[in-house]
């Protein structure tokens, strides 16, 4: 078994706590759960501003600035034009007053602009063209079934994709009404929208599933170290988080009884 | 109430009990499945294994802790690969809970790097990882599009020094090292649009050979960018992690977790046939 430091190992017991709080929602919301909940929307602002200060503007700001002296605000520095987003970025803070938050539209309005003019052409080449080339390749009928139904070189999936494609967009085409061939095609393109949100919704429970998985393996792993004879303190530990959640669930389970009895 | 009227009125709380108790028996009873290997996770083990010692890798750490599950094992599994063949690997993360997650790994894998191992009957001896030598950790910067852009020019552009405050000018491994034009690959380990953004900004805009590891959420939506060349390989959720570390003979989380996985899903099959042989014996009982 692996050595765990105490100091380690405490660390790990929060980890554990907050897992079983988290998990306690699933019956129902509780203080616990809140407790939790808060500590990690607390943990990750608190986190990312100090990220912000020592990877972003530090290096990317004040350090390009600062050439060794403080005075006349920077304006004697090396680099004086980092003063220009510097500025943008304080009219971004004009925001919180009524009266001053039209100042803020300039940053804004240079940022979208930038980012515009950076996206539009790259996300029409290729999130768009690309995809339009690749539904039109040709179709390889010398190696149609490809060795295996899921391969998806193959002819056959070449050739799904490309009627796929075509009859998803019949099915958004509103202009027309839905009748005769366009109406079969239309419905070939709904049942291709929805193998593709099955294919989501699976990959989706998957998802959600490793996340638990990686959960219990981490409490599994917490309690293999509580109990394999390291010290005496460490089982002491699990005994009272899990003995918390046990008294929870006790608690839940007479007021459940209770409430049953009172229906009846 | 009969059976069919019990299926559909069942507390969602049995469900979840039920789950959780499956999970925790298949953790305690150890046993293995097979896990098969598809083409688009074979090319990225397939294209890391080609490289030379010396090449030079960007490992994208664009996830935060909720997706850890999922990512971690994937990050893990090609950073030892990476490591082993003594490939120079050059961290970034665009996420902002991501440099944790970052350190983390690399802090683990200079630990299991110490150890002597086989991997795929090659023995690897031991060896001690050196910041600045072996890897860089470029650390984190918002506005990911921005970022790969600057990075496509001039790495020391969006970071002018590394995560841990050294300026990227002094460190040994990135001395002619000036943008994707030196690097082999971009491998991204995302659980948001920052893959959007590497296809569209970073791929699309100077063409280096990208490859995705994704949450499982995300897996299906990202085939058409396999489909058009636009990625060489794609690595899915816990599924794709588990492949790559059985690729790599590297077992670790993933693999073990996917046996888990495999009876979880039983049971979520079974709750779905359920519901909806309930719901269509409940319907015709109405419509009678």
């Amino acid at each position: 078994m692996q050595e765990m430091s105490i100091g380690t190992f405490l660390w790990t017991t929060l980890g554990a706590f907050l897992t079983l709080c988290i998990f306690s929602f699933l019956y129902r919301d509780n203080p616990f759960y809140k407790l939790a909940e808060h500590l990690v929307v607390g943990v990750s602002a608190g986190y990312f501003v100090i990220i912000l200060w020592h990877n972003g503007l530090q290096p990317n700001l004040f350090n390009r600035l600062n050439d060794g002296n403080f005075y006349l605000l920077w304006l004697n520095s090396a680099a004086p034009w980092y003063m220009i987003p510097a500025l943008l970025g304080v009219m971004m803070w004009t925001r919180f007053s009524r009266k001053w938050s039209w100042i803020s539209r300039w940053p804004i309005a240079m940022y979208m602009g930038i980012a515009a003019g950076v996206a539009v052409p790259l996300e029409m080449k290729n999130r768009v063209n690309l995809q339009i080339y690749s539904a039109m390749t040709d179709i390889d009928w010398g190696n149609f079934f490809g060795g295996s139904l899921i391969n998806s070189a193959s002819g056959l999936s070449q050739l799904i994709i490309f009627l796929g494609t075509i009859a998803a967009l019949f099915y958004f085409f509103f202009s027309k009404e839905h009748t005769g061939v366009f109406k079969g095609l239309a419905r070939f393109g709904i049942w291709i929208l929805m193998v593709g949100f099955g294919a989501s919704f699976g990959y989706t429970v998957m998802g959600r599933i490793s996340l638990f998985v990686q959960r219990i393996q981490y409490v599994g792993d917490w309690t293999k170290v509580a109990w394999s004879g390291i010290s005496g303190t460490y089982t002491l530990v699990w005994f009272i988080t899990f003995g918390i959640f046990a008294l929870l669930a006790v608690y839940e389970f007479i007021q459940f009884m209770a409430r049953r009895k009172k229906e009846a | 109430m009969n059976i069919f009227d019990r299926m559909m009125s069942l507390d969602r709380r049995w469900v979840f009990l039920f789950v959780a108790l499956v999970c925790v028996i298949t953790y305690l009873i150890p046993f293995s499945i097979k896990i098969n290997i598809t083409p688009e996770v074979k090319s990225i083990y397939d294209h890391v294994e080609s490289l030379k010692a010396g090449d030079y890798i960007l490992l994208a750490i664009d996830y935060d802790p909720n997706a850890l599950a999922e990512l971690h094992p994937m990050t893990y599994a090609i950073a030892e690969q990476a490591f082993r063949k003594e490939l120079k690997v050059i961290f970034v993360t665009l996420s902002q809970n991501g440099p944790g997650m970052a350190d983390q790994a690399i802090r683990d894998i200079s630990d299991s790097l110490r150890l002597e191992k086989t991997y795929n009957g090659i023995t690897y001896p031991a060896r001690q990882l050196i910041n600045g030598k072996d890897y860089v950790f470029l650390g984190y910067k918002p506005y990911p599009a921005l970022v790969i852009l600057g990075m496509g020019q001039n790495f020391r552009l969006p970071f002018p020094s590394d995560y841990y405050g050294t300026p990227l000018d002094s460190i040994p491994m990135m001395k002619g090292v000036l943008n994707y034009d030196q690097i082999k690959c971009v491998i991204d380990f995302a659980a948001g649009n920052v893959a959007d953004m590497w296809i569209s900004y970073g791929q699309g805009r100077y063409n280096f050979p990208l490859a995705l590891g994704m949450t499982g959420v995300m897996g299906a939506d990202y085939y058409p960018y396999l489909n058009s060349g636009q990625v060489f390989g794609l690595m899915g959720g816990l599924l794709g992690a588990a492949q790559y570390e059985s690729l790599a003979d590297n077992p670790g989380p993933a693999i073990d977790g996917m046996r888990i996985q495999l009876y979880a899903h039983i049971v979520i099959i079974l709750f779905i046939l359920m519901g909806n042989i309930g719901f269509l014996v409940t319907r015709r009982k109405k419509q009678v």
